[in-house]
């Protein structure tokens, strides 16, 4: 019996030599870069400097969370519509749901430049039916609608699944007990939908704060994000890889400081829905 | 009510397939624009079909994933037998911990600090060129090992551990009571695990992005040529990819339901 416990714990080791080495080593690689200089020289100057960056953080924080409330808002509803539909649709809707997620995210975003551009879709049906045509693309709104086109199935699915698997005698409990539509959602099925709620958040949020694609698509040249300074500095070269990494660094705090509130916000064990 | 909510549903669909949709119809223009419709062609597709670059990225890409799946998949589900079986609770959690961190962190993050490891080694040993096929590899089982992980923990804590117990009562080797016992009923999580690293592998575009050096990948590809003007080749090679997928995902949805039907028939039997 000892033996068999001691000989199944040995068989993780690989694995974890293996995040030892290219998880953890490179994130420590990282401070390092962000604390030293080219010379390699201690210096806090990469990160005192970030002020220069406020306004890139500030921006990509700001269209991220409103990626993330349009997403819920709009995923929420669908992901309740879906459970009342009998299992075999459920089914079909998840599929149709996850196949965009498959598809990669660059071509989800580069298609919508035919719809937005300045001579394109809608452009010129606005123009022939008499009306002018409209800025769409390179503008705040395209950037942000590229965020919720390419991450809404990140949002829609966790809460599906929460939701679908509601047991059904507790909703049954509510209606005996006198609760109508409202109170029956605002008591039952909100709060126990919640663990979805808060993983398709993080799913949404993450990805939205540090993209560097869909804003050079569709945001235009103007809108640098905390992601497009990185890239940008990345592809300057090897000199310019310590202030990259100092940025890195604060992106990557800032990103753990917002899971862990939002981990504050589901009381339950497991801490949100893995998809 | 009945009505608006299939409504609801219905304009969300819309939504989700409406640029998927535009991008199939000008995949097929005969003219190079890709907001006005000259007539008819597929010299795009065509063209693709010549197109080496094209190509060999597709197989670096299938080699990859390929490679990647099944690296992570063996590994994975070696971790997850063996994080179970650690009993003290601390080390557990920061095993955990430490397996989520790729999940967690913005793709870029990881991305980077990949990178930076391969260089800083790369310069060590003496190499002017670190990043390319090996690279890029370690960077992919990295991040698809939480996934196997977390889909094969959930299913060995619901295998009965007497029964690994009594195979070995029994005279088995721990190895043999392994795989005579618990594979068969981890066996769908490890599934589960291989079809999320493949496909995660096969869609990675960021992480690649600063780790393959001159290897490069489908994605990396698109990315190039979505820089230059945009013209209809990549809505071709789009189209080709959603096809793909879509048939792949019909595919597995009609053989999962049929199984479930034989299953529940065999039950009732």
């Amino acid at each position: 019996m000892n033996k068999k416990t001691f000989g199944n714990k040995l068989v993780a080791s690989p694995y974890i030599v293996w995040s030892a080495i290219f998880i953890v080593v490179p994130l420590i690689i990282m401070v390092y870069f962000a604390l030293t200089d080219e010379s390699g020289a201690f210096t806090l100057a990469n990160l005192s400097g970030l002020g220069l960056y406020k306004k890139a953080f500030g921006i990509s924080i700001l269209y991220a969370v409103a990626a993330t409330l349009i997403t819920l808002i709009l995923a929420y509803p669908m992901a309740y519509f879906m459970t009342k539909l009998n299992v075999s649709s459920q089914r079909m809707l998840f599929m149709i749901v996850m196949i965009p997620m498959w598809m990669n995210f660059l071509i989800r975003t580069y298609s919508w430049i035919t719809i937005l551009a300045n001579t394109g879709l809608i452009n010129t049906f606005l123009t022939n039916i008499g009306l002018k045509p409209l800025k769409l693309i390179n503008t705040p709104g395209a950037v942000i609608l590229g965020m919720v086109y390419d991450f809404i199935p990140y949002m829609i699915l966790p809460i599906y699944s929460v939701m679908s698997k509601l047991d059904k005698s507790l909703l049954e409990a509510a209606e005996d007990l006198g609760s109508n539509s409202f109170t029956k959602f605002k008591k039952v099925i909100f709060p126990l939908s919640r663990p979805g709620v808060i993983s398709g958040i993080t799913m949404v949020f993450v990805p939205s704060v540090s993209t560097f694609y869909i804003s050079q698509k569709l945001g235009g040249n103007k809108t640098m994000l905390i992601g497009d300074t990185i890239e940008y500095f990345f592809n300057l070269g090897p000199s310019y890889y310590n202030i990259a990494s100092a940025i890195s660094l604060v992106l990557m705090v800032m990103i753990l400081i917002c899971l862990f509130v939002m981990n504050r916000f589901t009381d339950d064990e497991d801490g949100g829905v893995l998809m | 009510m009945k009505i608006l909510s299939k409504l609801y549903i219905a304009l969300i669909i819309l939504f989700l397939y409406a640029p998927v949709a535009v991008m199939i119809v000008f995949s097929f223009n005969s003219s190079s624009s890709v907001w006005v419709m000259g007539g008819f062609s597929t010299r795009w597709y065509e063209g693709l079909a010549n197109d080496t670059t094209m190509l060999t990225a597709l197989e670096h890409t299938l080699i990859v994933a390929v490679l990647s799946a099944v690296i992570s998949t063996v590994l994975g589900t070696a971790a997850a037998v063996g994080v179970t079986a650690i009993r003290n609770r601390i080390s557990k959690k920061v095993v955990m911990s430490v397996t989520q961190i790729p999940m967690m962190n913005a793709d870029i993050v990881t991305g980077i600090s990949l990178m930076l490891l391969f260089i800083f080694f790369g310069k060590l040993i003496g190499l002017n060129e670190s990043l390319g096929f090996v690279t890029v590899l370690i960077a992919h089982i990295t991040f698809n090992l939480p996934y196997v992980i977390l889909s094969v923990i959930p299913k060995l804590r619901q295998t009965d551990s007497h029964l690994a117990e009594a195979a070995l009562d029994l005279g088995c080797t721990p190895l043999k009571a392994f795989f005579k016992v618990i594979l068969p009923s981890i066996s769908t999580g490890i599934v589960t695990g291989f079809i999320m690293a493949f496909t995660l592998s096969l869609d990675d575009f960021v992480i690649s992005y600063f780790t393959c050096g001159h290897y490069q990948t489908l994605p990396i590809v698109i990315y190039n040529m979505t820089k230059k003007s945009v013209t209809p080749d990549t809505y071709a090679l789009s189209t080709l990819i959603f096809i793909t997928v879509f048939v792949l995902m019909v595919l597995y949805n009609v053989l999962q339901t049929k199984s479930e039907k034989k299953r529940t028939e065999t039950v009732r039997v």
